[in-house]
């Protein structure tokens, strides 16, 4: 027999509350008044919407995915299982600017993730070209340090890769490997001050508790240049949205580059090594990377001649209240919103299209979260009867947009193109 | 004498413990669902079975897109071989690549 004590599965336990906070819920619906309340109620919130054996149709040949719930989860359209890969249903975009850490999408690289965790025994362990190395406990983190807080998008490089015509291997999600949060951590600024980088340091490299199953495979790690680890906006973060990380998305701490590809937010991070050479590992060397030139683009089927890798952000906008197919009112003037964002300039322009790109109106933007946050744009148009293509598009604040046609690369990454929702008004 | 009989008490409590065997570690624990996706039902799916699932779920393979041919699966073993070391014979690699062209 064994018993086990309560702190041991807190995480799954809140889990199993959440579902049967759920399981009330959904017994008071079917109670309050049967079928109808219940698919009203559903339509109105995401948890209702989707069970475990629940499917969806992503808009790409072979799209067809299986909503699964993960413990601290709602039901997520799952990728892959082992490791698990999971994206946000798009519909949670217009819930609100901030992305809640149960709908946060999920992405590992290599299957032997950590289960088990003691956060009294973790450390980050802070080495490498260093006067003094560090052994950082969780407490050591929260209480040594003067914390900070970002509101800052994670995206994953292949957002979208779904869409590429031709298509190419990979992870095929659509538009939902992504989310935005508040996060709350110490600067690696101040952490590597305490540890004091010594002269000639040019990178700063960073790995996690997860591990490749064969001894053989490249343990994923990342690296930045020391100034940008420098940049006092790099962060560890051990909060998320104000509660602790989700374990998927990295608990304990994970790191956070704003404006940068979610490949650098190392999740789990226990090993923040000080290099004075560029790391030439797999994950840096050879895989995340694009085309060496303005667009990141190459002729489609075609191979980069020269790569370097992928940093930060592109600008993209996207509406959120209308999905694909929608029916709108021909008789009034129907609200469109939706949300952009870009590597950390800053939104300054989001204009909405209703006659497939010809003319062009300026969306009111919402409150400012933040330059690496989402920016919530609004409008209001009057669509005559028939079929409409609503186009979105936003501008940074040094001029960049995105573009009317999609670019490629041979790897899928940093889809921008200008998003398209097609509409019936009548 | 007061020590003895502390340690009696304990020793006590550690034995009734052990025998129902509670945990002292402070792990916290996440559980993951179970995987269920199976690979296409063809021949030669014995040996993809046997060599992919060591590092991955098979719906790895069964969410790429769809009809890319022999060089797009003999790409994707390749880079399974050479870049994440996966110890898949070349009789296994070409049977492999042959199912996944043809199933998928």
């Amino acid at each position: 027999m064994r018993v086990q004590i309560p702190k041991k599965v807190s995480f799954n336990q809140r889990a199993r509350e959440e579902t049967k906070i759920m399981m009330n819920k959904r017994s008071l619906l079917s109670g309050a008044g049967g079928a109808f309340a219940g698919a009203a109620l559903a339509k109105l919130s995401q948890p209702f919407a989707a069970y475990a054996d629940d499917t969806t149709s992503l808009p790409f040949a072979n799209g067809d995915r299986s909503l699964v719930r993960y413990p601290g989860k709602r039901p997520l359209i799952r990728l892959t299982s082992r490791p698990p890969q999971l994206e946000t249903p798009f519909s949670v975009f217009n819930e609100g600017v901030v992305t809640p850490n149960d709908a946060f999408f999920v992405r590992y690289h290599l299957a032997d993730i950590p289960l088990s965790i003691d956060p009294d025994a973790f450390r980050i362990e802070v080495k490498g070209k260093v006067d003094s190395q560090l052994s950082l406990s969780l407490s050591d983190l929260k209480t040594g340090f003067e914390p900070v807080e970002i509101v800052a998008v994670n995206q994953c490089s292949g957002n979208g890769r779904g869409f590429f015509e031709p298509r190419v291997a990979g992870g095929q999600l659509a538009s939902g490997a992504m989310g935005n949060a508040r996060w709350r951590g110490v600067p690696l600024k101040a952490i590597l001050d305490k540890a004091g980088v010594q002269a000639g340091s040019r990178q700063v490299t960073f790995n996690g508790l997860d591990k490749p199953v064969l001894p053989e495979t490249p343990d994923f790690v990342k690296a930045l240049d020391i100034e940008h680890a420098r940049d006092n906006e790099v962060m560890i973060a051990f909060a998320m949205n104000g509660e602790e990380l989700p374990w998927l998305n990295g608990y304990p701490v994970r790191l956070v580059v704003p404006g940068y590809y979610g490949t650098y937010w190392v999740k789990h991070l226990n090993e923040i090594t000080v290099i004075d050479s560029v790391f030439d590992g797999f994950w840096m060397k050879t895989a995340y990377r694009i085309p060496d030139n303005n667009c990141a683009c190459t002729e489609p089927g075609k191979a980069a001649a020269a790569t370097v890798p992928i940093e930060r952000f592109d600008v993209r906008s996207f509406i959120t209240n209308l999905a694909d197919g929608a029916k709108v009112n021909a008789k009034n003037e129907t609200l469109i919103k939706g949300i952009a964002f870009d590597g950390g300039y800053g939104i300054t322009e989001v204009s909405l299209s209703s006659d497939e790109g010809q003319n062009w109106s300026a969306a009111k933007l919402g409150p400012d979260l933040g330059r690496y946050s989402f920016r919530e744009w609004q409008t209001a148009v009057r669509l005559p009867a028939g079929k409409h293509e609503l186009k979105v598009r936003a501008i940074n604040r040094i001029g960049q947009s995105q573009p009317m046609a999609p670019l490629w690369n041979p790897t899928g990454y940093m889809r921008n193109v200008v998003e398209t929702v097609r509409v019936q008004a009548g | 004498m007061r020590m003895p009989l502390l340690s009696s008490h304990a020793a006590y409590v550690a034995a009734v413990l052990t025998m129902v065997g509670v945990s002292y570690a402070k792990d916290l624990t996440y559980t993951l669902p179970e995987e269920s996706s199976t690979l296409r039902p063809e021949s030669g799916v014995e040996r993809a079975q046997n060599n992919c699932v060591t590092c991955h779920s098979v719906d790895y393979i069964n969410t790429q897109p769809p009809n890319r041919g022999k060089a797009f699966w003999v790409a994707e073993i390749t880079k399974m071989i050479k870049v994440y070391h996966a110890p898949i014979n070349d009789a296994d690699a070409m049977a492999i690549a042959d199912y996944l062209a043809k199933t998928y």
